[in-house]
């Protein structure tokens, strides 16, 4: 027997008249996803806007004018010459953090993915997602009252004994309070966002490539050396692009950690020769007026551009090979 | 190189769940044997303990015996890689890497066996295993494109491409049509019929005319109820199954009269 409805009797409306409320419901769901689309050009927009209405007089401003009101500028330069060396700062931050993060980031989503007894990867999931729940001024307080002092005799050691490869060279810091130091930190603290992006991409791994690979005789490392890396290729470049993000963005660990300088240095073990653009406007804001805020501006204006640089280049990596991705 | 199967008292568990019960079978080299029945009755998990890809499911496991050429592949010293490298499987829906081109995706299975040919050997390897699928003439020009680029057809081809690329000695597939249109159905299963001479050949089919068209030997599976394990009812030459079977629900089934 068959459960059906009552059935229809005659005279009775057959087919439902759309309500004009139903109309309505899209009409207001199309509005607010367009609305939430366009408020963030308005806020990028605005950003930028704000960054170069602000940073305008010092862009403007002779070398001379600026080394009179700004302090620490050095004499006889341009604004190009004052700001290199924080950008090089930064992104050599980044950079460490990034070669030192993205390997261990894999090698965990990996684990929790493919190796893992299930109860373990997922401690393991939380342990990682609550890495990333920790303030970055704890980072900070971390790094350079336990980790710098652990780390200082192995920076010595690399700069006694590799001191021939060029980032262990110069003078080492013996109080670890130098770029090597900031970058291992750095490197915890983006750890979690790559891991959880690359770990839901790999577990999103069709399963019918993985048993195709193993239906060729692949051991566990080959499926996924196979199966599951080119798929999550992209997504991992992504994960690693959000990490890189956050490292050049990040100013309290960096400001708490690091002793400073203006430099164009390699010598990641030395003290005094790097800054972060992050970390050196918080830490000259407070002291400065007119002409040093716009200067400041114009400093945070190099790390907009430096990371909408960053993440156009991650997404033209991605875009390369889309007709091999695996998503026609 | 095509080598014959004799399964023993097989049991198939998942966990404590007994899945299919007591299969006892002889696979003929150089000849296809189909499998058939209702979904569900184990036809599937069967080809799979085959090769031992079963075993990705975590719990599954089987008592008694599976023999390639006499040797148990559920030995205490073999190694399930080594066992999928001898059993190759083409899969229900056509699965080829889509980062790799079509090219990469013949050699695929070469290259994981950490064998380092020649370019000269690999470009042989890959044109005689397209001309094996019947699909050197279609893809010759576009060896460097994707494989996903491909129609399901000729990506199924591609599939057998890849599995016959590594050499192996029997050859499983699950469905390998059901997810094709009339047209590469059939190249597919002209495709068998031309391979039968070299391999041992197990599909799985819903399909009872494919069974009868492609298939030497038939084997049935039928199920009691839903919780039971699956069991294989009889299995005799194909032309036997299909116009005089000894048992009953062999015929109901093939007659269309359930399932």
């Amino acid at each position: 027997m068959t459960i059906t409805d009552s059935p229809p009797r005659a005279g009775v409306r057959p087919v439902r008249r759309r309500r004009s409320s139903d109309r309505g419901f899209n009409r207001a769901f199309r509005w607010i996803s367009h609305g939430a689309g366009i408020t963030i050009l308005v806020v990028l927009a605005a950003v930028a806007l704000f960054l170069l209405w602000q940073a305008w007089p010092a862009i403007t401003a002779g070398g001379e004018q600026l080394a009179t009101s700004v302090p620490r500028f050095p004499a006889d330069t341009s604004l190009l010459a004052y700001v290199g060396p924080l950008v090089f700062g930064t992104l050599l931050a980044a950079v460490l953090a990034l070669c030192l993060a993205v390997p261990v980031a894999i090698g965990i989503a990996l684990f929790i993915s493919h190796y893992a007894p299930r109860r373990l990867a997922q401690l393991l999931g939380y342990l990682v997602d609550l890495l990333a729940a920790i303030p970055s001024v704890v980072y900070g307080l971390w790094g350079f009252l336990v980790l710098a002092p652990v780390l200082t005799p192995f920076w010595l050691w690399l700069n006694e004994n590799l001191s021939w490869v060029p980032l262990y060279g110069g003078q080492a810091s013996t109080t670890g309070r130098a770029m090597a130091t900031v970058g291992v930190v750095l490197a915890v603290m983006i750890l979690p966002i790559i891991t959880a992006v690359s770990r839901e991409v790999f577990l999103q791994t069709p399963k019918l490539h993985e048993e195709a690979a193993l239906a060729l005789g692949a051991t566990r490392w080959e499926v996924v050396r196979t199966a599951v890396l080119p798929f999550g290729r992209s997504g991992v470049i992504s994960a690693a692009m959000l990490g890189l993000g956050r490292a050049l963005g990040e100013t309290m660990a960096v400001l708490m950690i690091l002793s400073p300088g203006f430099s164009y240095s390699l010598d990641i073990l030395a003290a005094g020769q790097h800054q972060t653009i992050a970390a050196y406007i918080a830490a000259d804001f407070p002291e400065s007026t007119g002409l040093g805020i716009n200067t400041l501006i114009a400093t945070g204006l190099a790390l907009f551009v430096i990371t909408l640089a960053v993440n156009m280049t991650a997404r033209w990596i991605v875009s390369r090979r889309k007709e091999f991705s695996g998503a026609n | 190189m095509a080598q014959r199967i004799d399964v023993k008292d097989l049991n198939i568990y998942y966990g404590d769940f007994l899945a299919v019960q007591d299969v006892s079978m002889t696979v003929e080299p150089q000849s296809v044997t189909a499998f058939i029945g209702p979904s569900g009755c184990g036809k599937s998990t069967f080809l799979r303990t085959l090769n031992r890809m079963h075993e990705v499911i975590p719990g599954a496991r089987v008592e008694g015996s599976v023999e390639l050429e006499g040797v148990d592949l559920y030995g205490s010293d073999i190694d399930p890689v080594a066992v999928r490298r001898n059993v190759g499987m083409v899969f229900q829906r056509p699965n080829p890497f889509p980062t790799m081109s079509i090219r990469d995706n013949v050699l695929a299975g070469v290259k994981l066996n950490n064998k380092r040919i020649s370019k000269a050997e690999a470009d042989d390897l890959v044109e005689s295993s397209l001309h094996g699928a019947n699909l050197w003439n279609e893809v010759k020009d576009r060896l460097e494109k994707p494989g996903s680029g491909l129609s399901g057809g000729q990506q199924q081809r591609l599939c057998i491409a890849r599995a016959i690329a590594v050499k192996p000695q029997v050859l499983l597939m699950d469905e390998p049509c059901s997810a094709l249109d009339p047209i590469s159905t059939i190249a597919i299963e002209d495709l068998i019929g031309e391979l039968k001479s070299e391999y041992t050949i197990v599909i799985v089919t819903h399909n009872m005319q494919q069974a009868a068209r492609v298939s030497d030997r038939t084997a049935f599976f039928n199920i009691a109820g839903t919780g039971k394990p699956g069991k294989l009812i009889e299995m005799d030459e194909t032309s036997t199954i299909f116009s005089a079977p000894a048992q009953k629900s062999t015929e109901d089934y093939v007659s269309g009269r359930f399932g």
